[in-house]
């Protein structure tokens, strides 16, 4: 028995439980909250550690023998994805102390955040694909709930499209599964790898991955199914807003990732192909977006559909070290973008906005502030020696390998617009002096308590950027490996299914 | 039989679809629900349609004779359509909600988040 694979997501189910117990009580609820999410991150590190250790752990729900219980399987992607998920949910959690008001956490707002980490969570372990799409709907629902706490005109907007396109894409997702099953018969990944492999039908192999790619594509944000991430995210409030920034479309990416090493990779001629396009337009047209914004959580959010095509990229290219550039990206993002919301957070409690036009003169009153910016912007826009210049480095020199010029021609040109748009929010909001008209004062004030307990999680994911730039070789070595049990499906079956030895449906 | 279904749900598809296309959001949602029911009809059709034949095991032996149902998508069915209950009515509230705030039932109207 393997219990750190299922304690990842026992966790946060359990401290939601317990949360709900204590619905009236708030410092309780905050209590839970911290504990779960600090248990929840250790935890994962220990999958990681053990997973890095003795390789891919499985584990059957119920002792039922693989092909006909459900797995949870823990390769190095999934057990990689479930510490950040542990960090990003620690770190939300710090954050969300200071800044989510008591009408919102009167409403469930941690309950809810837990359920979310727990549906985020199982779909990184699950090693069945209708139970992903179950997971997918519990952080689904989960977000929905979280998403139109508050319920401003703004939130009931924006959650109307997100949550239109997010159950279109689970209904596709839903029937892609369906037909799925009727082609092999079976839930199982790890077997229904095994069996597509023996299956001449290539028509309709190429149909499925397509559906995949489109249900997939929509969670991800990728071009040109991103429109309902930057009409919601920048609603809710804005603890919110960090955590489905850091969490929710590399949930699809994940889900990619998983099935397209897995599961489709038998003719990447025409499905890769698209993936390579899909991708280089995701950049292209999520930054170009972001250059048009002045809204600093619209540019942000932009920014994260730019950022997913640098990841799928990894993916299209489907080359060792493109995929060691995707798994790296991954981890350098995450962190990456959930600060950057963190400070927009920060900045709006300071000075009661998020319109550039407004703001300004913030280098001058908070110049600590302005550095815990620049790290994680610096980052995004990959100037060395920080995480996002590894991450691009290997991207780019992966996709010249492959000779791929126009997608490499795009990631760079999209690496200079990012710094644009960066240097546009530098400029804005901490160079230039207070305009008149703007700054309304916070209300209340903002106590120096209060600051310190923002700032903390802002710190301290700023600290693990640093530490993936100045010190990239073992996180590295991590992608590397990772990568190399997702060109080697044969792991990943062997793992769950045992020894090629038949078995009969 | 397999046949008739497979129009069937096609039928359901397309008028999903077309009732997702308007601009009323109470239309949305009704288009959000024949989308899910299609779907989950299709999952239940996948396996093929076995009729008067349960999957059960009689007495001293390890396996059904002949051809029986296969039960699985049948579970599967049955939880997607929780699922999308659930969702659903997720839905419908929000979209109540969303009338009483932006006072307008029309996609056209709600522009707020966009620009």
């Amino acid at each position: 028995m393997n219990p750190q694979i299922a304690l990842p997501i026992l966790i946060p189910l359990f401290s939601g439980a317990l949360s709900l117990v204590f619905w009236r009580s708030r410092a309780v609820q905050r209590v839970i909250a911290v504990g779960g999410t600090a248990a929840l991150l250790l935890t994962s590190l220990w999958l990681l550690v053990t997973v890095n250790r003795d390789g891919i752990l499985v584990m059957h729900m119920g002792s039922w023998p693989a092909p006909f219980g459900i797995s949870l399987v823990a390769d190095l992607l999934g057990a990689i994805m479930v510490v950040l998920t542990g960090i990003i949910g620690f770190a939300v959690a710090l954050f969300s102390l200071a800044t989510v008001g008591r009408g919102h956490e009167a409403y469930g707002y941690f309950p809810l955040m837990h359920l979310l980490l727990a549906g985020v969570a199982g779909a990184f372990l699950t090693g069945d694909i209708f139970n992903l799409y179950v997971w997918f709907e519990v952080m689904l629902v989960a977000s929905f709930a979280l998403l139109i706490l508050g319920s401003e005109k703004a939130q009931m907007e924006g959650a109307i499209k997100y949550v239109t396109l997010n159950l279109v894409s689970s209904v596709i997702f839903l029937v892609a599964v369906g037909l799925l099953y009727g082609m092999v018969g079976t839930l199982n990944m790890a077997d229904i790898a095994r069996r597509l492999a023996t299956l001449e039908n290539d028509g309709m192999v190429d149909v499925l991955a397509m559906m995949f790619m489109v249900a997939f594509g929509i969670k991800a944000a990728a071009f040109p199914l991103f429109f309902w991430l930057p009409a919601s995210y920048h609603t809710p409030p804005v603890a919110v807003s960090a955590l489905f920034a850091g969490l929710l479309t590399k949930v699809g990416v994940y889900a990619l990732f998983r099935v397209f090493t897995l599961i489709f990779h038998h003719s990447p001629g025409y499905t890769h192909e698209i993936l390579l396009w899909g991708a280089g337009l995701t950049m292209l047209s999520g930054v170009l977006g972001a250059a048009a914004q002045f809204e600093f959580r619209r540019i942000l959010s932009f920014h994260i559909v730019s950022q997913i095509g640098y990841m799928i990229l990894g993916l299209a290219l489907f080359t060792p070290l493109a995929l060691i550039g995707g798994v790296f990206y991954i981890m350098h993002h995450i962190i990456v973008k959930t600060n950057l919301f963190l400070v927009s957070g920060i900045v709006h409690r300071l000075r009661g906005s998020y319109d550039l036009k407004k703001l300004g003169g913030l280098y001058k009153s908070h110049p600590g502030l302005a550095v815990l910016f620049l790290i994680p912007a610096l980052s995004l826009a990959g100037m060395p020696p920080l995480s996002g210049f590894f991450a691009k480095f290997i991207v780019v020199r992966a996709a010249i390998e492959a000779e791929a010029y126009g997608v490499t021609f795009i990631a760079l040109l999209v690496g200079l617009l990012t710094l644009y748009s960066m240097t546009k929010i530098w400029a804005e909001v901490f160079w230039k002096a207070t305009p008149p008209e703007g700054d309304i004062v916070p209300f209340p004030a903002v106590s120096q308590r209060e600051l310190w307990l923002m700032s903390a999680p802002a710190v301290g994911l700023a600290a693990c950027t640093l530490l993936i730039g100045l010190n990239a070789e073992p996180f590295y070595a991590l992608a590397e490996a990772s990568a190399a049990e997702l060109l080697t499906p044969e792991r990943y079956i062997e793992a769950v299914l045992g020894k090629a030895e038949e078995t009969t449906p | 039989m397999e046949s008739l279904m497979a129009i069937a749900i096609g039928i359901l598809f397309a008028a999903a679809i077309y009732m997702m296309l308007r601009r009323s959001i109470v239309k949305l949602v009704i288009g959000l629900m024949l989308l899910s029911n299609a779907a989950n009809l299709l999952i239940f059709v996948t396996a093929g349609m076995t009729r008067g034949a349960p999957p059960l095991v009689p007495q001293g032996l390890t396996a059904p004779p002949g051809i029986v149902a296969d039960p699985l998508p049948q579970a599967l069915v049955l939880t997607a359509i929780v699922i999308s209950f659930g969702v659903l009515s997720f839905a419908v509230v929000l979209v109540r909600r969303a009338w009483e705030i932006v006072k307008a039932d029309d996609l056209d109207k709600m522009k707020d988040t966009d620009t």
